[in-house]
C-alpha cells in the first residue's frame, strides 16, 4: 500500500511540473503576479511530493519488502541497515528517483529565495526547472518504475553489488548528483535569459552562487568515487578514465570554466554569450555524463541494466533538453553581446584563457569517452583509447594552465601587466625550480613528466600564497595594516586563494604517484620483504564473518627498524549470495604518504599473493579537492551573496559592477 | 547571415551531429554487446602471436578440435581488472580452456598483469599493434569470443563478462556445442 502512494505522489508530482512548466511563463511574458506565484507553490509541492515517493521507495528498502520488484532485484534481508538504505540509489530506477529529488530540492530552493530576484526572471527560471523535471518524471514513469509490485514475492533479494557495499560509494551519487543536478540551475538562469534578451551583471550574481555550490559538491563527489576505486579495487589506482568517470569529469571542468567566466559577465560584462553557452554546455554535459551510460550507447564497468526503450526514451529528451537550449541559443545569443573591451593581456584574458584550456580539456574527454561511437561511423579501430589517448592529451593542456593560474590573478583588469605579474612571481618561480632541480636529484633523473608536474605545483601553491600576500602587503605594510588588511579581505578571495592552492596540492598528489614503490609477492607466515625503508612482516591469517560475507583476514606489522609503526589488517571477502570476492584494502597513512596493503589468492601451500605499494603524496589527491571545495564554500560565504544584501543592491547591479 | 550570425549556430550544428551518432548507437537491432551479425557463425580469422610466456608461437590452428574462448585484455584496460576475478573463476568452473591475447600491451605490463592477479590462461598471445584484435572486429578491451571445434566464431561479449552473460549465453551455447 505505501509502495504505492509513492507511485500516486510521483504521477502528482508530474502534473505539478507540468504547471510549474507551464503557468510562470505564461505569468512572466504578461507579467502576471498571479501565475508566477504558482510557480514558486508549484517547485515547493513539487519536492514535497518526490521527497514523499523517495521516503516509501526507502521504506520499501528497510523493511525489505520484496514484493516491490526494485527492493527484490537490488537488496537482501541480510544486507547491512546502511546499505539497505543506501542501496535504494544503488539502482538505475532508483538513482533516478534520487536524481529527480535534487532537482525539486534545487527548485524547491530558488523557489524560496525567489522573493530577492527580479520576479519575471525568477518565474522563468522555475518554468525551465519544472520542464526538466517533467521531462524526467516522465522518464521515471514510463521506463523505469521502481514503484511496480512483484507477485508472487520472492522469499528474499538478489543482493546489492558487494563492491557497492562501502560507506565511500554509498554516498558518493548523492554529491555527485547534487553537483550534476545543480547546474540544472544556471542553465535555467542561462535559457531565462536567452527568452528576456538581456544579460547584466545582477544575473551573474544570481548564478554564481548556485554555480558555485553545485562545484563544490560535484568536486566532493568525484573525489569520493575516486577515493572509493583507490581503496576497494585493490590495485592502488586512483582514475581510469572509465566512462562513468569521465561523465563526472566532464562537466566539472566546463562548471569550472563556468564559474570563472561568469566573473567576467559579472565584473565587465563581457563574455556574456559565452557564459551563457557554457551554462548550457555544462548541464547538457551533465545529462550526458547522467544518462548515455544508461542508454546502452556506451558500455562501462558501472553501467546499469540495458533496455534498449530506455536508450531511445534517454536520446530523445537529450535531443529536446540540448537541442532545443542549443536552437534558442543560435536564435537570440547575438542580441546579448555589446561587452566591455579588454586587451589580451589582461584579468579577462586570463580568465578566457583558462576558459578555453578547460573547454578544451572537457572536449578531450568527451571525443576520448565517445570514441567507441565514432569508431563504429569510421568503420574502423583508428585510435586506442583508455590511459594512452588520455595521458598523450590531457597532460599537455594541463600544463599552460597551470602556468596561467599562478599568473591570472595578478593581472589588472582590462589591461594587465604581465612583466609586472611576472616579477611578482619571481619567489614561486625560484621555488618552482628548486623543487624541479631536487626532484630529479633525487630521483636521479626520473620521469620528467612528473618531475615537472610537482614544479607546476609548487608554482601553482607559490601563485595562490603571493596573490594572497600582495592583497594583504605582507612584509610592505606594518604587520597592523596587514592584519586589517587580512581581516577585511572578502571572503571571496580568500576562497579563490583556498581553491587554487587546493589545485596545486592535487596536482602534486598525483604528479608524485609516478614515484610509487610497488612490490607484488607470495609471502609465507613470518616473512619479511622491505618496502621503501619500511619492512613489511606477515605475521598471520584467520578467517571471520561479516554479517553476509566471510573473509580471509591477513596481520601485517609495519616496522621501521626495529621500531612498530602500524599494524596492517588487508582483507579478502567473499559473498557467497553473488559468488564475488573483493578485496579490502588496509592503508596506513601519515598524510605524507601512503603505505597500501592488498591480499591477494593463496597458492594453496601455504603462500599469499600479497600487494604492497608505497604511495608518496597519494593522500594529497584528495586533500586538494576538498581544499577546492572548502574554497568554494567560503566564496559562497561571502557576504555579496548573501540574500538581503543581494536585495539592497539589485537594483543598481545594473550599472557596471566595480566593487 | 553574416558570419557571426553562424557562429552562433556552430553548438547546434555540432550538437545534431552528435545527435544522429548517437541514434545509430541505439538503432533497433545494435546491441553493443553483439558483434554485427556478420562474423558470427564465420570462421574466426587466422592469426599467429607470439606468445607472452615461454616464447611459442599461439595460432589459430593450435585451438582447433575444441571449444574454446579468447579473452582480449589489456593491462591498461580498468573494465579488464574488473572482469579478472570472472574469467579466473571460469578458468576454474569450465571444462573449456581460456585463451587470452593481450591487445596493444606492452609484453612486461601484460605479465605484471598477470602476475599480480592470476593467470586464468591456458596460453596468452601478444598482440601489440592490434592487427588480430581489428580482424576479430574488437571494438574495445575487453572482449570475449567462444570459438566451436570448426574454428568458428560462435559468439562475442563486448565488456566485461558477467555472471549474466555466463548464465544465459555462454553456458547455454556451451551446453549446446556438447561441452559438458
Amino acid at each position: 500500500m505505501i509502495i504505492e502512494l509513492g507511485h500516486f505522489a510521483l504521477i502528482l508530482a508530474l502534473l505539478v511540473a507540468i504547471l510549474q512548466s507551464v503557468l510562470p511563463l505564461y505569468g512572466a511574458q504578461r507579467n502576471l503576479a498571479g501565475p508566477m506565484a504558482a510557480g514558486r507553490m508549484a517547485a515547493i509541492a513539487q519536492f514535497v511530493l518526490i521527497a514523499l515517493a523517495f521516503a516509501t521507495l526507502v521504506h520499501a528498502y528497510v523493511t525489505s519488502d520484496f514484493s516491490v520488484a526494485n527492493v527484490a532485484e537490488n537488496s537482501h534481508s541480510d544486507k547491512p541497515m546502511l546499505y539497505k538504505v543506501t542501496g535504494v540509489w544503488g539502482n538505475h530506477e532508483g538513482s533516478m528517483v534520487l536524481w529527480v529529488l535534487i532537482l525539486s530540492l534545487y527548485g524547491a530552493a530558488l523557489a524560496w529565495f525567489a522573493d530577492a530576484m527580479p520576479p519575471r526572471l525568477a518565474a522563468r527560471v522555475l518554468a525551465v526547472q519544472g520542464m526538466i523535471g517533467v521531462g524526467f518524471l516522465l522518464f521515471i514513469l514510463f521506463t523505469s518504475n521502481p514503484f511496480l509490485r512483484l507477485d508472487p514475492a520472492p522469499a528474499d533479494g538478489n543482493g546489492l553489488n558487494p563492491v557497492l557495499q562501502d560507506p565511500g560509494l554509498a554516498f558518493h551519487p548523492p554529491f555527485l548528483y547534487l553537483g550534476y543536478v545543480g547546474f540544472s540551475v544556471a542553465f535555467a538562469f542561462a535559457i531565462a535569459a536567452l527568452i528576456e534578451g538581456r544579460l547584466d551583471a545582477a544575473w551573474a550574481r544570481w548564478v554564481r552562487p548556485w554555480t558555485l555550490a553545485s562545484w563544490c559538491t560535484l568536486t566532493v563527489g568525484i573525489a569520493m568515487g575516486s577515493w572509493w576505486a583507490y581503496y576497494t579495487l585493490g590495485w592502488g589506482g586512483w582514475w581510469f578514465w572509465d566512462p562513468v568517470e569521465n561523465a563526472s569529469l566532464m562537466p566539472w571542468l566546463s562548471g569550472t570554466a563556468l564559474i570563472h567566466s561568469a566573473i567576467v559577465v559579472e565584473r565587465r560584462g563581457a563574455l556574456k554569450s559565452w557564459t551563457v553557452l557554457l551554462a548550457i554546455l555544462t548541464f547538457s554535459l551533465s545529462l550526458v555524463g547522467t544518462f548515455l551510460v544508461r542508454s546502452g550507447v556506451l558500455t562501462s564497468v558501472h553501467a546499469f541494466a540495458l533496455d534498449p526503450a530506455r536508450g531511445v526514451f534517454i536520446l530523445l529528451l537529450l535531443v529536446i533538453a540540448i537541442g532545443g537550449s542549443l536552437s534558442l541559443y543560435a536564435w537570440r545569443a547575438p542580441r546579448l553581446e555589446a561587452g566591455g573591451l579588454f586587451a589580451p593581456v589582461s584579468r579577462e584574458g586570463a580568465l578566457l584563457l583558462n576558459n578555453l584550456i578547460l573547454a578544451s580539456c572537457a572536449a578531450t574527454v568527451f571525443i576520448g569517452t565517445l570514441y567507441p561511437l565514432f569508431l563504429d561511423a569510421v568503420g574502423g579501430p583508428k585510435l586506442s583509447v583508455g590511459f594512452p589517448f588520455f595521458d598523450r592529451t590531457f597532460a599537455p593542456l594541463m600544463v599552460p594552465l597551470l602556468i596561467a593560474v599562478a599568473i591570472g590573478p595578478l593581472l589588472a583588469w582590462k589591461r594587465g601587466d604581465l612583466l609586472g605579474a611576472l616579477q611578482r612571481l619571481w619567489a614561486g618561480f625560484a621555488v618552482a625550480i628548486a623543487v624541479a632541480l631536487i626532484g630529479l636529484y633525487v630521483t636521479g633523473g626520473g620521469p620528467v613528466l612528473a618531475v615537472l608536474g610537482l614544479a607546476l605545483a609548487a608554482w601553482v601553491g607559490m601563485g595562490a600564497i603571493i596573490e594572497w600576500s600582495e592583497r594583504v602587503a605582507l612584509f610592505r605594510a606594518p604587520w597592523q595594516e596587514s592584519w586589517r588588511r587580512a581581516r577585511t579581505l572578502p571572503r571571496a578571495a580568500y576562497g579563490m586563494s583556498l581553491a587554487h592552492f587546493g589545485l596545486a596540492v592535487t596536482v602534486a598528489g598525483i604528479s608524485a604517484s609516478a614515484f610509487a614503490v610497488e612490490r607484488i609477492e607470495l609471502m609465507h607466515i613470518g616473512q619479511s620483504i622491505p618496502l621503501a625503508g619500511y619492512t613489511l612482516r606477515f605475521d598471520s591469517i584467520g578467517k571471520h564473518d561479516g554479517e553476509n560475507y566471510s573473509a580471509d583476514s591477513a596481520g601485517f606489522t609495519l616496522l621501521r627498524g626495529d621500531h612498530v609503526v602500524a599494524t596492517m589488517a588487508p582483507e579478502r571477502r567473499f559473498f557467497p549470495l553473488q559468488q564475488q570476492t573483493i578485496s579490502k584494502t588496509a592503508i596506513r597513512t601519515d598524510i605524507l604518504a601512503d603505505v597500501y596493503l592488498a591480499l591477494g589468492d593463496p597458492d594453496g601451500k601455504g603462500g599469499w599473493a600479497v600487494r604492497a605499494y608505497w604511495k608518496p603524496l597519494t593522500p594529497f589527491i584528495w586533500l586538494g579537492a576538498i581544499i577546492m571545495a572548502l574554497g568554494g564554500a567560503v566564496s559562497l560565504s561571502d557576504r555579496r551573496w548573501r540574500v538581503g544584501v543581494a536585495v539592497r543592491r539589485a537594483p543598481k547591479a545594473a550599472l557596471p559592477a566595480g566593487d | 547571415m553574416s558570419w557571426r550570425r553562424a557562429l552562433y549556430l556552430l553548438p547546434l550544428v555540432l550538437f545534431a551531429a552528435l545527435a544522429v551518432y548517437l541514434f545509430q548507437g541505439v538503432a533497433p537491432g545494435r546491441d553493443p554487446q553483439l558483434l554485427p551479425s556478420a562474423m558470427i557463425d564465420k570462421p574466426a580469422p587466422d592469426f599467429a602471436l607470439p606468445e607472452l610466456l615461454g616464447g611459442g608461437q599461439l595460432t589459430l590452428a593450435d585451438m582447433k578440435g575444441q571449444v574454446v574462448l579468447v579473452n582480449f585484455f589489456a593491462s591498461w584496460c580498468v573494465p579488464c581488472r574488473a572482469e579478472h576475478p570472472v574469467l579466473m573463476t571460469l578458468s576454474h568452473d569450465l571444462a573449456v580452456p581460456l585463451y587470452g591475447i593481450a591487445y596493444k600491451d606492452k609484453p612486461e605490463d601484460s605479465a605484471k598483469f598477470l602476475a599480480e592477479l592470476g593467470n586464468p590462461f591456458r596460453r596468452t598471445g601478444l598482440d601489440q599493434n592490434g592487427r588480430t584484435g581489428i580482424d576479430f572486429g574488437v571494438y574495445g578491451v575487453p572482449e570475449t569470443y567462444a570459438i566451436d571445434r570448426d574454428g568458428r566464431i560462435r559468439w562475442r561479449h563486448v565488456g566485461p563478462l558477467d555472471q549474466a552473460a555466463i548464465d544465459h549465453e555462454l553456458m547455454p551455447l556451451l551446453h549446446r556445442l556438447g561441452v559438458p
